[in-house]
């Protein structure tokens, strides 16, 4: 560690990591309910189940980004972090406001919660992934300006790199775009024209840009390869993110009520998305191959190269699968749809976010550079167990979402949802079981942080 | 002058990003014939009311711009600051030009009604030349920073990259019009 500031991104990161098992622990419970529907009922129905599941996902990545900020930016930019203090006092903020609303999920029905919180003085509540009371969504929007005074004003006083600033960027639109959620107008066409731009301008717009600067980041880390190479791929790719991110928001203006010519724009920008995410994945196996050092720390080197590879699978090619409207007219909403989301988002901004912490967090705790080999070696074993179970959910979903496609609306014959949903319950069995695979990588995971012993030489 | 013999010229991060730009034009083009098939005449009647006059002085004006660029790619070569930002200057005009005479044909459209939404020629038309339209705002940007670099003395005849990177994507700009206009104006 190289500033003494940077260890305001510990807590960050721990947050991080114990939000993310309570994410995943829903994750199995829903699971289970798509095939024991009332598994945990009354006590956890599905809907409040998926509610805590997606919240808590956001949460943590949130979580997980602004670590990965405070850690980055002091180094990028050679100074200590404008306040240290700030940060920590956002981190107690944020960390009770997301506790007590997923405890208000989870103790009182939706309607008494959005009651007890004053929804009716400006209603925002009510909207898939944007759930969150009004009061916590206002803590949300403190926290964000806070901590971006904070990553600006440590920018503005060092050093300006390319990756602090395609980073900055990065966060600035994420706390812009997240406005979108007070809009809430009564025109359903307008509501889900807007609530897109909070979803899609998120996960296929501006989070790929911090998504890039951090990975961007641990490459010149750990591979030693010349920063301005780093920096002309990054380029390259942020502008190719933008053009085919920003219009492909089209690609879910298809069914809604907008103009027509969405159909095209959204299929034609929208099927060039995956551009970005291959040149990602040539970029990060380029310079680990051109590398000039063999850093130590091995793990956040295979998680760099994992966020590449799977960030291409999950978000390009599955993403391209239902992308063009002729397609999507069938498979809107489908599991195929779910297959997408849990790859994408694994393997884009999970992946990064563990890349990130597997680098930083052997410094934060006083080492060097790594961790001892026993320790990595645990690391790599989870980062296998979560990944190839994440695949085998990828693809069960994605013949769950196959199969309902065809017998729910594409033969001469489409039945009924239920009735399909029922057909195609061996495959969420399937699904469950490499759920349950995913926990346990995850628990090897968190193990991996207690294992001690001596830190590798660099090779 | 080593540089000059490198292939490709300029920066070949900078050669993925054309091919990408070209992808998605293709893709474009290949979208419009498809709908152009299936709509032969409403194609050919509306066809007619675009303005070919104002298309062909477009398509003389991002030629000769080409031709500029190519020059002042040649004078960096030969260590010639003041004459390559001369010739940057006068591409960039021709540039002006191009969005002038554009803006006017979309002036003449937007009184007359025409938007996005009132037919799928139309919605092409729009569509095709607003994105390049943008593309050529992105060249200029580009042209212009190059221009200022050269200004502030950063090229030479050993290093030049930054030039033929920008020219580079102008061509993409110019050719990509190039294959837009007989498509679009002309094609019966």
């Amino acid at each position: 560690m190289k500033y003494q500031s940077q260890a305001v991104a510990k807590p960050y990161f721990i947050a991080a990591i114990g939000l993310f098992i309570g994410q995943i622990v829903f994750g199995v419970i829903l699971g289970l309910q798509y095939v024991v529907g009332d598994f945990l009922f009354p006590e956890i129905p599905f809907n409040v189940a998926r509610m805590v599941h997606t919240n808590l996902l956001i949460v943590w990545l949130l979580f997980g980004f602004m670590g990965a900020a405070y850690y980055l930016v002091p180094e990028e930019s050679e100074t200590e972090l404008h306040s240290p203090g700030l940060a920590i006092l956002m981190f107690w903020i944020f960390l009770v406001a997301g506790a007590l609303t997923v405890l208000g999920y989870l103790m009182v029905p939706y309607a008494t919660l959005a009651e007890m919180t004053g929804n009716e003085l400006l209603p925002t509540m009510g909207r898939e992934f944007l759930e969150q009371p009004t009061i916590t969504k206002l803590g949300i929007v403190v926290v964000a300006l806070a901590f971006l005074f904070n990553i600006g004003m440590t920018i503005l006083k060092g050093r300006k790199t390319v990756v602090s600033l395609v980073l900055l960027i990065g966060l600035v639109g994420l706390a812009v775009f997240f406005l979108f959620s007070f809009y809430n107008p009564d025109n359903l066409v307008k509501d889900k024209y807007y609530w897109w731009w909070v979803v899609h301008l998120w996960v296929e717009g501006v989070w790929e840009l911090i998504l890039g600067s951090i990975l961007a980041f641990v490459l010149i880390k750990t591979t030693g390869v010349d920063r301005e190479v780093i920096e002309k791929w990054l380029y390259v790719i942020i502008a190719m993110t933008l053009i085919t991110g920003i219009i492909g928001t089209g690609h879910h203006y298809y069914w809604i009520g907008a103009p027509e010519y969405w159909q095209w724009w959204g299929s034609i920008f929208s099927a060039m998305e995956p551009i970005p995410f291959f040149m990602m994945t040539v970029f990060a196996f380029n310079m680990v191959n051109r590398r000039r050092r063999n850093h130590p720390n091995q793990a956040a080197v295979l998680w760099a190269l994992g966020t590449a590879v799977m960030a291409f699978l999950g978000a390009g090619v599955w993403g391209f699968m239902h992308t063009l409207s002729p397609i999507n007219y069938y498979t809107h909403g489908t599991q195929i749809t779910a297959a997408h989301g849990h790859m994408a988002f694994y393997g884009a901004y999970v992946m990064i976010v563990i890349t990130m912490i597997s680098y930083a967090m052997p410094m934060l705790r006083g080492r060097d550079a790594a961790n001892s080999g026993k320790s990595q070696v645990i690391e790599m074993w989870s980062f296998w167990l979560m990944t190839v179970s994440m695949v085998f959910i990828t693809l069960f979903l994605t013949a769950a979402g196959v199969l309902q496609t065809y017998i729910q609306r594409y033969t001469d014959d489409p039945q009924p949802f239920m009735v399909v949903q029922e057909k195609i319950e061996i495959f969420y069995w399937m699904r469950e079981v490499a759920g349950v695979v995913f926990l346990i990588g995850l628990v090897v995971y968190a193990t991996s942080f207690f294992i001690g012993g001596k830190e590798p030489e660099e090779a | 002058m080593n540089a000059s013999k490198e292939y490709p010229p300029g920066d070949l991060a900078m050669w993925i990003f054309i091919l990408a730009e070209l992808l998605v034009f293709a893709l474009f083009f290949a979208a419009y014939a498809f709908s152009r098939a299936n709509n032969v005449e409403l194609f050919n009647t509306f066809q007619q009311t675009l303005d070919t006059d104002s298309a062909l002085i477009n398509t003389l004006a991002l030629i000769t711009s080409s031709y500029f660029v190519m020059r002042a790619v040649a004078d960096i070569r030969q260590n010639r600051q003041v004459e390559c930002i001369r010739w940057l200057l006068a591409a960039l005009s021709m540039g002006a030009v191009f969005l002038i005479v554009k803006s006017g044909e979309y002036v003449h459209h937007y009184s007359a009604g025409i938007n996005l939404r009132t037919n799928t020629f139309y919605m092409f038309y729009l569509s095709l030349t607003f994105f390049h339209f943008m593309h050529v705002l992105l060249g200029m940007v580009i042209l212009s920073a190059i221009t200022v670099k050269t200004w502030l003395g950063d090229y030479s005849a050993t290093e030049h990259t930054g030039v033929e990177t920008g020219a580079s994507y102008w061509h993409m700009v110019d050719i990509v019009w190039l294959i837009l206009f007989p498509l679009v104006y002309i094609m019966k």
